[in-house]
């Protein structure tokens, strides 16, 4: 409590602030000038000019959240900072409309840390446009965070980094606050959970245009938890969760969060006034375009936004704006950040929405909007502006402590990061480390996380012993390679760039030392995997599939997994043939040395020395060969294995939620059985208990059923975009291919030219 | 690949030398049969002679057992291919080196290599077993050879003796050091690039399993990123299809060309170590002779002189016709091998360069993609 009321001292005087000045603009600068140093600003300058509307004060209030939330990865002060600025101008504004006064302490810490539950409680206000518009771009914000985890995932992370800043409560007075706010726990939960039932209970609408809109992960996202009422529940129950527990509990809570929210919700609502007094009518209408409103939730704004879609991240879609501006914000708080961030971006996004609505609501074409996001949606393909390069493989250490550490290189456009590009120096297992965090965060909801390559002990062991060999050398660059190309693929995943830890590991100078880790080490890394595609056939007997489609696909996946396996072991026999080649080609040289300094013919034997030099180089070109056939294909296809694995993973995991399905729905049965029961044998006192039960359970059964829809849906898009990858993955790697084969085909033609004359010349 | 120039004499061949070809070879069982085609010297028409390898055994003995052409044992014989294995285990692959590749097409090409320079050499041209060779309708070769003095065990059994043996001439003694140190050279480079022809080998088969395995990869289905897949399998295989073509090119650009050149120059050093061991050989039963004439007593003395001055003179001989062939074979060698280098050399730049263009041709059609 005491960390608490240390860190509430901000959240008041922003809304002090906020409440005093009336305007969210207003608020929101204040916010900014107060707890965000310049760097806050700064940020939200820019991210004022990709939102447009500037004129609007809560565009660019949200806007600077969303600046600061991106910026925060960087700096936890300034994320913190900013995501209080934004709860601040949304508290601010809603203590205008209501009493800002008692929420805005709460709000401080939940505001920081959820937009969406401010958006939520404005929603509340009794607005319904203007509600539905906020519930909508919390729903982006939480699908985009997400998108497999939709609610409970977001419900979680935001718990989860709530927990983390309550440790890290110094950093970030915001990230304090909602630390301290989760500890106090009734008045934060209740407000994000009243911003989460609210998004749920907009939803419904907004979904169903998100769902339409945006086609990709967070058209299903935003549909599951706008689609249900009870996604509410759900929606408190995250919060729960994130204290405690995951997402059983916050369904099964739902209720007493929603009372907490609501008495927080008057906070929300003023945004949601602000939005809705402007939007309210714009509101509506967006809500009609189902695409954009889930991208644009707040359509009035839908313009603004795209347009700060546009200019922020190219990866999402319109959704992933907002979602980009949670994301953002939960990874800039990995752990306690994380919920400051998602929470200013989420009040960023509600913000904008509503400034947006006011300004522009006029404005809000779906058809315009749907045209932007196509638009973008074709631009992600080519323009995943991030480059990755890992360079520098450098033993640290001596002996068996030893490791090595790599270079990783970013260069980016992207406006989430501050620099276009920057370094940080990793080590293997920080890589692992991530892809832990990263499987932890987004595996169960359905997404395909890159796998690393395996921890090789064999490889690593020879490496720390100093063999300065050619296989350890080979050891050391396949893993290089191999660690680039993981990476390549987090950041070019469109919801994996949006996590805080993959910004955190691209920038930050100093990363906490990966812990768990060990666990992945080498087999018990494969172990895993393997584990999981044995639960996966098991559970695939068990499972009567519903759908044809994942059976198939599971078959495909099967299959092409023994034909990579296949094609891996004629790969990697064909580059022992090179480099035996190689090995022959260097002897045969040596021999024909020999023999050329035997022969007595001096003609010959000049031309036999020069036959030996050029087998010479010819040997490097066969050895370049080898080389170009292992990382070119070998190493290719050794990807793809893993990723099968991966793929394999998101099935089961779909499988997983199934399964709680399944189990949810025979509790129900049971307890229906037992109130059967209970009314045969009259006793009213437990019947009512026994109701109550089952509408627990209904509602778990109705939410379980949702979260396995949404899996499936992600799993399903994600495999397309898998195969999609595969494809142009393949093709990228075999044109570089053949540009080495033809290079050394040409240094060949070089070589025998050289020695023709050599040849003639001997008589 | 002529060793020796054909000599302008009077032909007792009634056939063109370098028209004899080993036109085919037939397995039959364990045995392989070799079709010999030549040119009639008197006009058109041409001899086909079947023949088996013991025919060719037969023929070699010929040659080394004639007896009555002075200084025969200097002669370096043309040398004759070890027998083919049909049971082709990796030992006897390895025992024929580069002639057991490829079915016995090196093979072919060693025997009529042979025969060419059996009919090009001016003393061994004019035997009558080339003519019944080339040209007998009956296979000459059936009944067992004479054994004779050349026969390889018991020369392997003296070797140890007389290898050593200080030569009187330095011009021998010096070609005695210089075809030891090569001929193990020239062995070690053959195996070497009988590794690496081998190696390449084993290259395009692996191109070729992986070219057939990746159209297992290929799926029908309407699914565009699923077409484009398999469309990439599938020219990718081209890709391997035509990287196996071109290994196999190259390993056979090397076998029939510095493949067999190098294995000839090592047979042929071989034939001249022989050669110079039948020299070392006589060498010393010359001065066992001089001693003997020295020493013997008086009774003995005239016919111990006769068998010293016929040895003397054999020596003489064998040393003219040693030192002639040497000479040759010195030249003959050198542009034996340059040919071979030239061919090489020409061959491989022509593959490499076809190979080129063909990566060139996938590498678009994947950009095209």
């Amino acid at each position: 409590m005491a960390s608490s009321s240390e860190r509430s001292p901000p959240p008041f005087p922003d809304a002090g602030d906020a409440a005093g000045r009336g305007s969210d603009e207003e608020d929101g600068d204040d916010l900014f000038s107060n707890s965000s140093l310049s760097e806050t600003p700064t940020v939200s300058q820019p991210t004022d000019d990709l939102l447009t509307p500037p004129g609007d004060a809560t565009a660019e209030p949200t806007s600077d959240r969303v600046s600061s939330g991106l910026g925060s990865k960087t700096s936890s002060d300034n994320l913190m900072s900013p995501p209080s600025d934004v709860t601040s101008d949304p508290i601010s504004s809603g203590s205008e409309s209501k009493t800002p006064s008692e929420p805005s302490d709460e709000f401080d810490d939940l505001a920081d840390n959820w937009m969406t539950p401010a958006a939520s409680v404005d929603a509340k206000a009794g607005k319904g446009a203007s509600e539905n518009l906020l519930n909508d771009e919390f729903v982006d914000l939480l699908g985009n965070e997400t998108e497999p985890q939709s609610q409970e995932g977001e419900g979680e992370s935001l718990f989860a980094e709530i927990a983390d800043p309550k440790q890290e409560v110094k950093e970030t007075a915001p990230l304090l606050d909602l630390s301290s706010s989760a500890d106090l726990a009734p008045n934060p939960p209740s407000k994000i959970i009243d911003p989460l039932a609210e998004l749920f209970d907009d939803p419904p609408p907004a979904a169903a245009q998100k769902q339409s809109a945006a086609a990709d992960l967070f058209e299903d996202e935003g549909s599951d938890l706008f689609a249900d009422p009870q996604q509410i529940k759900t929606a408190n129950p995250p919060q729960k969760s994130l204290f405690g527990e995951p997402d059983e509990d916050l369904f099964g809570e739902p209720l007493g969060a929603k009372k907490k929210p609501a008495a927080e919700d008057p906070r929300d609502e003023p945004l949601a006034d602000k939005s809705a007094s402007n939007d309210s009518g714009k509101a509506s209408r967006e809500r009609k375009h189902d695409d954009i409103f889930a991208a644009d939730a707040g359509d009035p704004g839908d313009s603004s936004r795209l347009n700060s879609r546009t200019n922020g991240v190219h990866v999402d879609e319109s959704t992933d704006i907002f979602a980009e501006a949670t994301v953002e914000l939960s990874l800039d708080s990995p752990q306690s950040e994380r919920k400051k961030a998602a929470a200013p971006a989420a009040a960023a996004a509600v913000g904008k929405p509503s400034t947006s609505a006011a300004t522009s609501v006029a404005k809000s074409q779906t058809a315009m909007l749907e045209e932007l996001e196509e638009e973008e949606e074709s631009e992600l393909e080519d323009k995943f502006d991030i480059t990755i390069s890992i360079t520098d493989p450098e033993k640290i250490g001596d002996g068996m402590t030893a490791y090595m550490a790599y270079k990783v290189s970013t260069q980016t456009t992207l406006s989430m990061f501050r620099n276009k590009t920057f370094t940080v120096r990793r080590r293997f297992s920080d890589f692992l480390g991530l892809y832990e965090k990263l499987s932890e965060k987004h595996g169960p909801g359905g997404v395909i996380v890159p796998p690393p390559p395996e921890k090789s002990i064999l490889g690593m062991t020879k490496v720390k012993v100093g063999k300065e060999d050619s296989s350890s050398a080979d050891f050391v660059e396949r893993r290089r390679g191999a660690l680039e190309r993981y990476l390549q693929r987090v950041v070019t995943h469109p919801s994996l760039i949006q996590d805080p830890d993959v910004r955190e590991f691209l920038e930050r100078d100093e990363l906490p030392r990966a812990v768990s880790t060990q666990a992945l080490s080498g087999a018990g890394f494969l172990k895993m995997i393997n584990k999981a595609t044995d639960a996966v056939s098991k559970m695939t007997i068990k499972m009567n599939e519903s759908d044809v489609w994942f059976e198939e696909k599971l078959q495909e996946v099967e299959s092409a997994d023994q034909q990579f396996r296949k094609l891996h072991a004629l790969v990697e026999s064909l580059v022992l043939h090179r480099k035996e080649l190689s090995i022959n080609t260097a002897s045969f040289a040596k021999s024909t040395a020999m023999l050329g300094s035997a022969e007595d013919n001096t003609a010959l034997s000049r031309a036999l020395s020069q036959l030996a030099e050029v087998e010479d180089k010819m040997e490097q070109v066969h050895q370049d060969q080898a080389a170009n056939d292992t990382f070119g294909f070998a190493e290719l296809i050794a990807d793809f294995i893993r990723l099968l694995g991966a793929v394999r993973g998101s099935f089961d995991h779909r499988m997983k939620a199934w399964q709680r399905w399944q189990d949810a729905q025979s509790t129900l049965q049971k307890k229906r059985e037992a109130e059967a029961k209970l009314q045969w044998a009259n006793k009213p006192d437990k019947l009512q208990l026994a109701k109550e039960e089952i509408a627990e359970w209904e509602a778990k059964v109705t939410q379980f059923e949702r979260d396995f829809d949404r899996v499936s849906a992600t799993v399903r898009k994600e495999v397309l975009r898998f195969e999609k990858e595969k494809a142009r993955n393949f093709k990228k790697q075999i044109v570089k291919y053949l540009e080495n084969l033809l290079k050394s085909q040409q240094q060949l033609i070089k070589y025998w030219e050289a020695f023709l004359p050599e040849a003639k010349a001997i008589a | 690949m002529s060793f020796f120039e054909e000599v302008k004499e009077e032909a007792p061949l009634s056939v063109h030398g370098h028209s004899i070809k080993v036109a085919e070879v037939l397995q039959d069982g364990d045995a392989l049969t070799f079709l010999i085609v030549s040119q009639k010297l008197s006009g058109t028409g041409e001899y086909h002679v079947d023949r088996t390898y013991e025919d060719f055994e037969w023929l070699q003995q010929n040659l080394f057992n004639q007896e009555d052409v002075p200084g025969i044992q200097g002669v370096i014989f043309p040398p004759l291919p070890a027998k083919a294995q049909m049971n082709t285990t990796p030992k006897a692959t390895r025992q024929l080196g580069f002639l057991g590749l490829e079915e016995f097409k090196p093979y072919c090409a060693a025997l009529e290599n042979f025969l060419h320079q059996v009919a090009a050499h001016n003393l061994l041209r004019k035997n009558k077993a080339l003519e019944i060779f080339l040209t007998s309708s009956d296979p000459p070769g059936r009944q067992k050879a004479r054994r004779n003095i050349f026969n390889r065990l018991s020369q392997a059994v003296e070797e140890m003796r007389k290898e050593g043996h200080k030569d009187v001439d330095e011009f021998f003694q010096t070609k005695r050091d210089v075809n030891l140190s090569i001929t193990g050279c020239i062995k070690n480079t053959v195996d070497k690039f009988l590794d690496l022809v081998q190696t390449e080998q084993k290259i395009a088969v692996a191109c070729g399993h992986f070219a057939t395995a990746l159209h297992l990869c290929v799926e029908s289905d309407d699914d565009p990123d699923k077409a484009a897949f398999t469309k990439i399998c599938v020219r990718l295989s081209d890709v391997f299809e035509s990287m196996k073509n071109s290994m196999a090119s190259v390993a056979e650009n090397d076998v029939s060309t510095l493949g067999l050149g190098l294995d000839l120059q090592s047979r042929y050093r071989e034939a001249e170590k022989e050669m110079l061991f039948r020299r070392t050989c006589k060498l010393v039963e010359l001065e066992t002779a001089l001693k003997n004439a020295e020493k013997a007593k008086p009774v003995k003395k005239a016919a111990l002189e006769e068998v010293k001055k016929t040895v003397e003179t054999e020596f003489n001989h064998v040393c003219k016709v040693a030192k002639q062939e040497i000479e040759h074979f010195e030249d003959a060698r050198v542009k034996m091998l340059q040919q071979a280098l030239v061919k090489w050399c020409e061959k491989q730049l022509r593959t490499a360069r076809e190979i080129a263009e063909q990566y060139d041709q996938h590498l678009q059609a994947f950009r095209a993609m």
